[in-house]
């Protein structure tokens, strides 16, 4: 791996850490106190702030470090996070993705983003500088509920007393002793150190890897004992490790004294300088070890004593962490990054295989040899299988793009002054990664709209005695082979006269025309329609919802819009699953042959000419089992001539809630079909959405299903410039 | 030597002050107090340093003042510092460390 190559890394792993990191930052908001979630916050900075440092990106590092300083704090209880907190920080969350992008683009950071990052850096000063005296006050007290037995004075300190002698061997075997001291800053804060250097040699005399450090640390954490005595797994063996809780017993400070006999004097003036006890203390100390002397004789052995207590839970601390360890390195293992190119190279691989497979299958059926056809059948089994798992690789949940959206609601609702909730829903629902990718902007504008239009205003709200909060649903779900996305909010609903009146006024559909209330909400979808009374700075002017009809028509999806006045509207966009291979069935109108995507494909209706009452290139109906069904002849849609056959058959399609009947003349079976893009020549073409080579070789033209119901409902096309409507 | 002048000794310690080249720095170190009235070291190429690394700081200081010669550290690169830092060390060394703004600034202003 080179630089490079290490370096876009950093920048997509930042990029996601910065994404967890604001989930984590909105959840907050609900749940200020969710140690997990401010836990999560700081890991991600000091991740960031981590791997930038190896590429020496002093910016980002410098940055990050404040916002991480200040994250430290709250992670300490030094700090409540509240409102403004969580906008400064979403604020830096932002600032550091600017400072990435702009790496990512090759590029120094412009004069606006520094001036930001000042402002954001001498933001996030002033929490550092703030007196935590109101934070103290919520500190949890239970070591004040250590049991007063024996001498019961107290140390009047709420630090913990770590006392460290690095073993000889230390740094021969490879560690550092700063590393220690830099692990225990990530565990709580280090209030103060004092580094204990008498041990060391003579300049002459000094062996380079001998290690004769110690140090007498007061530490402030909210850890507990095992979490910090876990940070000195790898050299308990051959140190002295001592660590007091706060608050201990006097004792207990005396007996730490005890087990360094050569240093009494001066650890007890180290224990004042570090401010882990009052001098006063350290007399009473002094002369409670001179009452032990003669009374009692067993201060070490009781600190071995201790010690083998303690040990229990230690080494089940150290066990459970090395487990821990193993399952992050199996999750971290569980899946791998791909460069999506490779990715398309094996779908395009696949298709190929596809196209050979169908070949093979069709010269063994003109063989009819049994033996090869078995091996035929079994190889487009197989070849299935590959096509499945090969597509489901590029299937990736819409869970991620739901997250985004709290984001964008939290602050737009801000913005608005609006208390809006975000609801999600079927977040596991998988499509087509770069289905997700083009779905995004529509989605953002259907949200902002719902937001601004849809929900009301609080006031409004409770006047129609609503809650006062408003519910904005993002749900997703298959239906027929397409996945269905779906912005939903509670608010007042479209507003059909209006809707009418305006679509009249721009000349969209004729002043008597009879259309149904669900067919007039269409018509916000026609170009240049907007109902927004204001044009807000969010939406409304009139450019949104026909931009998002045509993006999602490109991926060869539909939009639908209900609404019930009073009650809320809902969008829902249809998708395909994917883009690029389908399962197809094949048809034939005359001497050409058609593929209709099979999951469309509802049923086939067997039926002679005179039975359909079709008058050439107009469009008929049948009654199915009591139903009224639309048809249309291929044969007119395509304008295919040479069709002399007696027989027709019904190939009943489905899109969404409408369904349409396709006459054709002949039904050829399944077959699985690659999708090749339309050329430029043929974007004209009407109802088809790409072609497929066949087995045999032939190039087939694929049926747009979606497009062709909304071409059979002729009249109304024509009138309302391309809107789908009902048929 | 048998000069009259005072005789500084300057030397530059580049790349790692660790474990590796502690040894190394030793008996340059012996030798330059043996040689010279006063010590410099710039310590400005340093990028990388540990509790060996630190050990030897203090036994150097130590030799150095056990001679009643001065040794100077100078010209404390980030790395340097923040280990000073870490171990609240500073004060025992008494060397001017200049905190360069550079570190909040970042490298592309």
């Amino acid at each position: 791996m080179n630089l490079d190559d290490a370096l876009k890394t950093f920048i997509n792993e930042s990029r996601e850490l910065l994404e967890q990191m604001e989930e984590a930052l909105l959840g907050i908001e609900q749940q200020p106190d969710d140690a997990e979630l401010i836990n999560g916050i700081f890991r991600a900075a000091h991740t960031i702030k981590g791997s930038a440092g190896l590429f020496g990106l002093e910016q980002i590092v410098a940055f990050t470090h404040v916002a991480e300083s200040v994250l430290d704090r709250v992670r300490d209880s030094l700090l409540v996070i509240d409102a403004e907190l969580v906008a400064i920080l979403l604020a830096s969350r932002d600032h550091i993705g600017s400072l990435i992008d702009h790496l990512a683009q090759g590029e120094t950071p412009d004069a606006a983003t520094h001036r930001q990052g000042s402002e954001l850096t001498e933001r996030l000063h002033r929490y550092l500088n703030q007196t935590p005296a109101a934070a103290r006050a919520a500190m949890p007290v239970e070591h004040a509920q250590i049991p007063e037995r024996e001498t019961g004075r107290v140390a009047d300190t709420d630090n913990w007393h770590i006392s460290l002698r690095f073993g000889r061997e230390v740094l021969r075997n490879g560690m550092d002793p700063l590393a220690f001291l830099r692990y225990l800053g990530t565990l709580g804060r280090i209030v103060r150190i004092v580094t204990l250097t008498d041990d060391i040699p003579a300049l002459s005399e000094l062996d380079a890897e001998g290690c004769w450090l110690g140090f007498e640390i007061v530490f402030s954490s909210e850890a507990d004992k095992a979490t910090i005595e876990s940070a000195f797994d790898f050299v308990r063996e051959d140190s002295h490790i001592r660590i007091l809780p706060p608050r201990s017993r006097i004792a207990e400070y005396l007996r730490l004294i005890d087990a360094l006999p050569n240093e009494d004097m001066r650890l007890g003036e180290i224990l004042v300088r570090c401010g882990t006890l009052t001098p006063a203390e350290l007399d009473s100390m002094l002369e409670m070890q001179r009452q032990g002397d003669a009374t009692e004789h067993a201060p070490i052995g009781e600190v071995l004593v201790e010690q083998k207590v303690v040990q229990e839970p230690v080494v089940e601390a150290a066990l459970v962490r090395q487990k821990q360890i193993k399952e992050n390195r199996n999750a971290q293992n569980a899946s791998i990054r791909v460069d999506s190119a490779r990715l398309d190279q094996l779908i395009n691989l696949v298709g190929e295989l596809i196209i050979v497979g169908s070949s093979a299958n069709l010269i063994a059926r003109q063989i009819a040899h049994p033996a090869l056809l078995e091996v035929t059948y079994n190889m487009t089994r197989m070849v299935e299988e590959v096509r499945d798992s090969a597509m489901s690789l590029r299937m990736v949940q819409i869970g991620a793009t739901f997250s985004r959206f709290q984001r964008v609601v939290h602050d737009v609702a801000q913005e608005l002054g609006k208390d809006i909730r975000l609801e999600i829903s079927g977040g596991e629902t998988e499509l087509d990664k770069t289905v997700v990718e083009k779905i995004t902007d529509p989605l953002t504008h259907l949200v902002r709209n719902a937001m601004d239009h849809g929900i009301e205003s609080r006031a409004q709200r409770a006047a129609n005695g609503k809650p006062e909060q408003g519910v904005l649903r993002l749900n997703a779900w298959h239906e027929s082979g397409s996945i269905v996305i779906e912005v939903a909010d509670d608010g007042g609903g479209l507003n059909t006269e209006k809707i009418r009146a305006k679509a009249i006024e721009r000349g969209l559909i004729a002043a008597d025309a009879g259309l149904s209330e669900h067919d007039i909400h269409q018509l916000i979808f026609a170009a240049g329609f907007s109902t927004a009374d204001a044009v807000s700075n969010l939406s409304g002017r009139g450019v949104g919802m026909d931009v998002v009809r045509s993006n999602i028509e490109s991926l060869r999806g539909s939009v639908e819009l209900l609404s019930q006045a009073g009650a809320g509207t809902a969008v829902r966009i249809h998708l395909p699953l994917t883009l690029a291979i389908i399962d197809g069935f094949l048809v034939g109108v005359g001497r050409e042959r058609y593929v209709i995507p099979l999951e469309t494909v509802e049923e086939c209706i067997q039926f002679s000419v005179t039975e359909l009452n079709l008058a050439s290139g107009e469009a008929g109906y049948m009654d199915l089992r009591g139903e009224v069904l639309p048809c249309v002849r291929l044969r007119d849609v395509f304008d295919v001539r040479h069709s002399s056959a007696t027989r027709e058959s019904i190939v009943v399609v489905r899109h969404g809630a409408r369904r349409v009947g396709l006459v054709v003349n002949a039904l050829y079976g399944e077959l699985q079909a690659v999708i090749k893009p339309l050329g430029r020549l043929f974007e004209a073409a009407q109802g088809v959405g790409g072609f497929t080579i066949l087995g045999d070789g032939e190039v087939t033209p694929v049926i747009d299903v979606a497009r062709l119901i909304e071409l059979s409902a002729g009249p109304l096309h024509s009138r309302a410039g391309g809107l789908p409507a009902a048929a | 030597m048998g000069d009259a002048r005072i005789q500084l000794g300057q030397f530059v310690i580049e790349g790692e002050l660790t474990i590796y080249r502690v040894t190394e720095l030793q008996q340059t170190l012996l030798d330059l107090l043996r040689r010279c009235d006063a010590v410099d070291a710039d310590l400005s190429q340093v990028n990388e340093i540990d509790g060996a690394g630190l050990q030897w700081m203090v036994a150097a200081k130590r030799e150095a003042n056990r001679q009643h010669k001065p040794l100077r550290f100078a010209g404390h690169s980030r790395p340097v510092q923040e280990a000073l830092d870490l171990c609240d060390l500073g004060a025992f060394f008494g060397d001017q460390v200049v905190i360069s703004s550079q570190a909040w600034e970042g490298a592309g202003s």
